[in-house]
């Protein structure tokens, strides 16, 4: 029989289709996992509600965990649950590391406009806080465009929600 | 229907119908980063609507997709304010700023309701919808910063203000009518609300549009 701890750590192995450096446990995603005589449960809560990579997470997680030899159901929850402060210590790095300036904590303060102007986003190529804000919105919706001044490259910033 | 199915709807057709008009923009806004935040933004709420549909298809035994797209027009609930047609960029900013406005209002209410499946989308939606707000209000600011942007973003407020209106009911209405008061520094005219229910004839095109690779092949799956 298929366990709670191999199927978690099937999900850990399936990348976020958009930035395929993190994984769906990684970001925070996985809400539940449930297995019994019927076969596995995953409730899945997606990060922003419009993102068009869902579906095709959807479709991973079932074919990833049934490839392990149960039936496997999705269940979409959208609920209040995530928040960028799901995405994991280690997912935050590889984020940072492939050029993604992680998002700030939200103990760090509500999101705000003058905090977008005037915060400290760190650039994560050099690591200097000289960065401006360019777009709230960029190339998905959970990303931010802003440019550092210090080494005069643009990047892209983890919206916190 | 009941009262919750009717208020989904509602709600969701706002979203639904508002990211379409935001969509006009892509590809054409004035400058690049408004042709992002635009599209951006078109792709938040359509994606709003999606979850806000599914609510509503558990309760009426049918799909998000059959309620977004196989409705007559008539039995659209969205308010008037999000029917308009692309507009120049200053009533497209009039606009967004003052359905954000309204939107934050009910949202809030949303919230702090008794239906904890509600409360709890109420509460995601309103994550994303900060940023949208957060999109808005600096436009607003750059506006009002100039005497010609003032001019005209104060025509276009009076202008839509009456949609406005119509977006919210008779208990939140005077919350917003405070709002947009305080925000700008003045007496808005009082005006008769463009209720829900009416609609304005460019609702018809936008759905035939909207509707019509779906019509073109009806009861494929995509």
């Amino acid at each position: 029989m298929v366990t709670a701890d191999a199927v978690w750590r099937t999900l850990e192995e399936i990348p976020d289709p958009e930035i395929p450096v993190i994984s769906l446990v990684d970001l925070g995603v996985v809400k539940r996992v449930d297995v019994s005589d019927e076969g596995v449960r995953v409730e899945f809560t997606p990060t922003f509600m419009g993102c068009p990579a869902l579906d095709a997470m959807t479709r991973a997680i079932r074919e990833r965990v049934e490839a392990l030899g149960a039936p496997c159901e999705v269940l979409v929850v959208n609920d209040d649950s995530w928040s960028t402060d799901r995405i994991s210590a280690v997912g935050r790095e590889k984020l940072r590391a492939a050029g993604f300036a992680p998002p700030p904590l939200r103990s760090e303060g509500t999101p705000s406009l003058v905090q977008l102007e005037r915060g400290p986003f760190r650039c994560p190529w050099c690591g200097s806080t000289e960065t401006r804000l360019e777009n709230i919105f960029g190339p998905t919706a959970c990303r931010s465009i802003r440019y550092c001044t210090s080494c005069s490259q643009p990047f892209e910033q983890f919206k916190t929600i | 229907m009941s009262a919750r199915a009717d208020l989904l709807l509602e709600l969701a057709d706002d979203e639904l119908i508002l990211g379409w008009r935001d969509s006009e923009w892509t590809g054409i806004a004035p400058f690049l980063e408004e042709d992002v935040a635009f599209s951006s933004i078109a792709q938040n709420e359509i994606g709003h609507a999606r979850a806000l549909y599914e609510l509503a298809a558990a309760e009426l035994g049918t799909t998000a997709d059959e309620l977004a797209f196989d409705r007559a027009p008539d039995e659209y609930r969205c308010a008037p304010l999000v029917e308009l047609r692309r507009l120049e960029w200053a009533r497209t900013i009039a606009r967004h700023w003052l359905y954000e406005t309204a939107d934050a209002i009910r949202l809030e209410a949303l919230k702090g309701c008794d239906d904890i499946e509600l409360a709890g989308l109420a509460a995601k939606i309103d994550r994303e919808e900060l940023y949208h707000r957060m999109h808005a209000e600096m436009w607003v600011d750059r506006l009002l910063g100039s005497d010609e942007g003032r001019a005209k973003l104060d025509e276009a407020l009076v202008e839509l203000w009456p949609y406005a209106l119509g977006v919210l009911d008779d208990d939140l209405r005077p919350e917003l009518v405070r709002r947009v008061e305080d925000r700008l520094g003045r007496t808005m005219p009082a005006a008769e609300p463009v209720r829900r229910g009416d609609h304005v004839a460019e609702l018809r095109e936008l759905l035939e549009e909207m509707t019509s690779v779906r019509r073109s092949a009806p009861g494929a799956e995509w």
